[in-house]
């Protein structure tokens, strides 16, 4: 009993030194995203609090605190207070999984990319929870629209995962980035990894798929009848689900830790830092695509998904397999 | 002893949610009950070291199936305020099912208890030098891969059959082509004409 309290308080501290920085880096990720479409806008962006507006997400969030919640009168309560935790959280846990070095990793478990994708496939429910509770029409059609959307470009994740595997042979996340000592899967796998950075731009809902909150039809989507720390909720949930997807990013296609080239200064450099330097990149992508890029229609976002991104990753999963199998490059032959 | 209380809470949990599933008033509850039944037993599967098909269940059925269901109960929620209605007299009929599952479950669980030689425990021993994703892909992608790619088609025939079924192709709505879209050019489209003053143009479209 004595051990399992000090392993208990011991796994504590270390959940706590992943979700303490992952909640800063949320906050900073939120600053980053309006600066760079501001600069994309050529407007200055946040720049006022603290040095060079680096405090402004936590001046929002300060705000949103002090705001009142308002729970509609016929809304379902328990569910619509539920709705924004579920969101926050599912978009934490799955930070558990991701190696931020060979080491340093909270949990490594034999499935984790498997577990990734069972809680990015459970997030969806915070939307729909939100949409169904609120209890009025403009929250429930974003929280449909958001559903089909994210149910849709999971299949294609699926698929891209699926080629990921084949080439690294394992579903543990340290084994996926060894794997990638000679060659970071986003160059033999590119246009997996371009169908991955597309669809996780729909699975987050952001633009140019930011449908279920498309202001000029929806109002906010699923979030119109939230306020205060329930809406801070939903948003900061957002950029964490965001920030993870562009870790998995990293960690399938960038080698995770691993530093471009296995030479004397850039092999210096402590693994996490690579990793954080990845993860910048990508979510610079996300940043710029947000800026230059208009939304898509309904019609065309569903037309991307199923037509165009699963029958091509489908077909990509053949070609990997079948190029692995004739060149003898199989990993672990059993 | 700590193992056996996350086992406790976690069964705990999946029974209650699934009393709840049958009792509760609001169908949407009882979805979200379901979910939570789903991922408690998920969670059991996972404590058994079975975690392939704990993750398998919370990507299949919580992610994908329950979110139809959702779906299909936000939607047709009117319909279920008379669903009480016919309870008498569809009662015999619900409890003779729940008879027949019953005596299946007694069956089957006293035979394993009294009678161990009638059910043939499989002989693949549980190994622990591979993750069980890697045994399980062993054992149905070679000894059982009539059965597993049949039941593959057989999903697949299920899935032809239903959007055959929803598929009617409308006549009157005005669908975008990309291809004929992004293949016009500007010499289909416009063309430059010098009318004379007074005259006009015809267009012919």
């Amino acid at each position: 009993m004595k051990d399992y309290i000090s392993f208990l308080i011991y796994d504590l501290l270390k959940i706590l030194a992943i979700l303490v920085p992952v909640l800063i880096a949320v906050s900073m990720i939120v600053w980053v995203d309006r600066r760079v479409w501001g600069a994309v806008q050529l407007r200055k962006g946040p720049n006022v609090v603290g040095p060079f507006g680096l405090l402004q997400t936590i001046a929002d969030a300060l705000k949103y605190i002090f705001k009142e919640i308002i729970i509609p009168v016929r809304a379902n309560k328990v569910i619509f207070i539920l709705a924004p935790v579920v969101t926050m959280s599912l978009a934490l846990v799955a930070w558990a999984v991701i190696p931020f070095s060979e080491k340093l990793v909270l949990a490594d478990i034999n499935v984790g990319v498997l577990y990734i994708f069972a809680v990015s496939s459970l997030g969806v429910y915070g939307i729909i929870m939100a949409g169904w509770s609120s209890n009025s029409k403009y929250p429930f059609l974003g929280a449909l629209r958001s559903a089909a959307q994210m149910v849709s470009y999971e299949v294609s994740i699926g698929f891209v995962i699926i080629n990921v595997l084949l080439c690294a042979g394992s579903l543990n996340l340290v084994t996926i980035v060894n794997a990638q000592k000679h060659v970071w899967y986003a160059i033999p796998l590119l246009p997996m990894f371009v169908v991955y950075f597309i669809s996780a731009l729909a699975e987050t809902n952001r633009p140019p798929f930011d449908l279920p909150e498309a202001e000029a039809e929806l109002v906010a989507g699923y979030q119109t009848e939230y306020s205060g720390m329930m809406y801070a909720l939903f948003w900061l949930g957002e950029y964490a689900n965001i920030l993870l997807l562009c870790g998995l990013g990293s960690v399938l296609f960038l080698g995770g830790w691993l530093p471009p080239f296995d030479v004397y200064p850039l092999n210096a450099v402590p693994a996490p830092i690579w990793l954080i330097l990845k993860i910048l990149f990508l979510f610079f992508l996300f940043a710029m695509v947000k800026a230059i890029v208009p939304r898509y229609r309904y019609d065309q976002l569903m037309r991307l998904g199923w037509k165009v991104f699963l029958p091509f990753s489908l077909f990509w999963v053949i070609l990997t397999s079948a190029f692995l199998y004739f060149f003898n490059l199989l990993p672990n032959t059993l | 002893m700590v193992h056996a209380l996350i086992f406790y809470v976690f069964s705990a949990i999946a029974i209650l949610s699934a009393i709840m599933v049958i009792s509760s008033k609001n169908t949407v509850h009882s979805v979200f009950f379901l979910i939570l039944a789903f991922i408690s037993v998920a969670s059991l599967f996972i404590m058994i070291g079975a975690e392939f098909i704990g993750m398998i269940l919370l990507i299949v059925y919580v992610g994908a199936v329950a979110v139809l269901f959702l779906f299909v109960v936000m939607m047709l929620e009117g319909n279920f305020k008379n669903v009480k209605h016919g309870f008498l007299q569809y009662l015999p009929f619900g409890a003779f099912i729940g008879a027949v599952v019953l005596f299946e479950i007694v069956i089957i669980i006293g035979a394993w208890k009294y009678k161990p030689n009638l059910i043939r425990v499989s002989s693949i021993p549980y190994n622990v030098s591979t993750t069980n994703t890697q045994s399980l892909g062993k054992l149905i992608y070679t000894d059982y891969i009539l059965a597993f790619q049949l039941s593959g088609l057989i999903l697949l025939v299920a899935m032809i059959g239903a959007i055959l079924l929803t598929f009617n192709k409308r006549s009157d709505l005005k669908r975008q082509d990309i291809a004929t879209q992004s293949s016009r050019e500007r010499n289909d489209s416009i063309y430059l004409t010098d009318p004379e003053s007074g005259k006009g143009v015809k267009v012919n479209d």
